[in-house]
């Protein structure tokens, strides 16, 4: 399932040691693994389980979501502005595959 | 679902809140493996209270989509900084909400995400500091209609 996922900072540009604001929104069922289809049987667990953001390589933030997350996960968090670089989010889904998006941070 | 309660009822309700409260332990209560997942995360310790601040509305309207805040205050320096954030709730099928994981480079230690409630429950934050010392908040949220698909 390729879904782009939709990435808000709240600067492009900052100063070194700014807290920069991350707003990120993915398309996602995120089935619990709980529900029943019509016939009774239950629908797999597919959630994106695991989240990763790096700025210019290096890890600011990292979340293990678990099934009590809502389908179409929201996430928002912060993070120090240290070197300019590419901001990019992961997202690891139960079967393997990934979810990547990325921005960009200028640091001056 | 709709929760209609009468005067007494409601009373009632209140003294069992205050009870709980009284005990100090709202874990205790818990029906799935919330308990164990603390226990899990503290490696026993018990989290002081304070120092978390989880932000959950009072009422949720919809059990599927509720949007919590979590913040740990803390300095977030290479000496104080606070590294991880166990989220659970004591009433859903699974207890485990989510894992919030920060370091220095985060700056704050804050996130906000939705979440699912499939009835009225505590929802616990639990932070682990960098010197091992472990903090934790508590609230309660009435839920109308839950969020697990029943």
């Amino acid at each position: 399932m390729a879904v782009k996922p939709r990435i808000k900072l709240d600067k492009k540009t900052a100063k070194k040691g700014d807290i920069v604001e991350v707003k990120a929104l993915v398309s996602h069922v995120m089935e619990t693994g709980q529900r029943r289809d019509a016939a009774g049987n239950t629908v797999p667990r597919k959630i994106l389980n695991k989240f990763v953001c790096t700025v210019a390589g290096k890890q600011v933030f990292a979340a293990d979501f678990e099934t009590a997350i809502s389908a179409n996960p929201y996430i928002q968090f912060k993070f120090k502005a240290a070197e300019s670089g590419p901001v990019v989010l992961t997202w690891t889904d139960d079967d393997g595959s990934t979810v990547v998006g990325e921005e960009t941070i200028t640091v001056s | 679902m709709t929760l209609i309660f009468n005067r007494r009822e409601a009373l009632a309700l209140a003294v069992g809140a205050a009870g709980m409260v009284a005990l100090g332990a709202p874990q205790a209560f818990a029906k799935n493996d919330a308990d164990e997942a603390i226990k899990k995360f503290t490696g026993g310790k018990t989290p002081a209270e304070g120092k978390v601040n989880l932000d959950l509305p009072e009422i949720a309207e919809n059990g599927n989509t509720v949007p919590m805040t979590v913040t740990v205050d803390s300095p977030m320096t290479e000496q104080s900084h606070v590294t991880d954030v166990l989220i659970v709730a004591n009433e859903n099928p699974r207890s485990g909400v989510a894992t919030f994981h920060f370091s220095p480079a985060s700056g704050v230690a804050e996130a906000n995400t939705r979440i699912r409630l499939s009835a009225t429950q505590d929802v616990i934050a639990v932070a682990r500091m960098n010197d091992g010392s472990f903090y934790m908040a508590s609230k309660q949220v009435k839920v109308t209609i839950g969020g697990c698909g029943g």
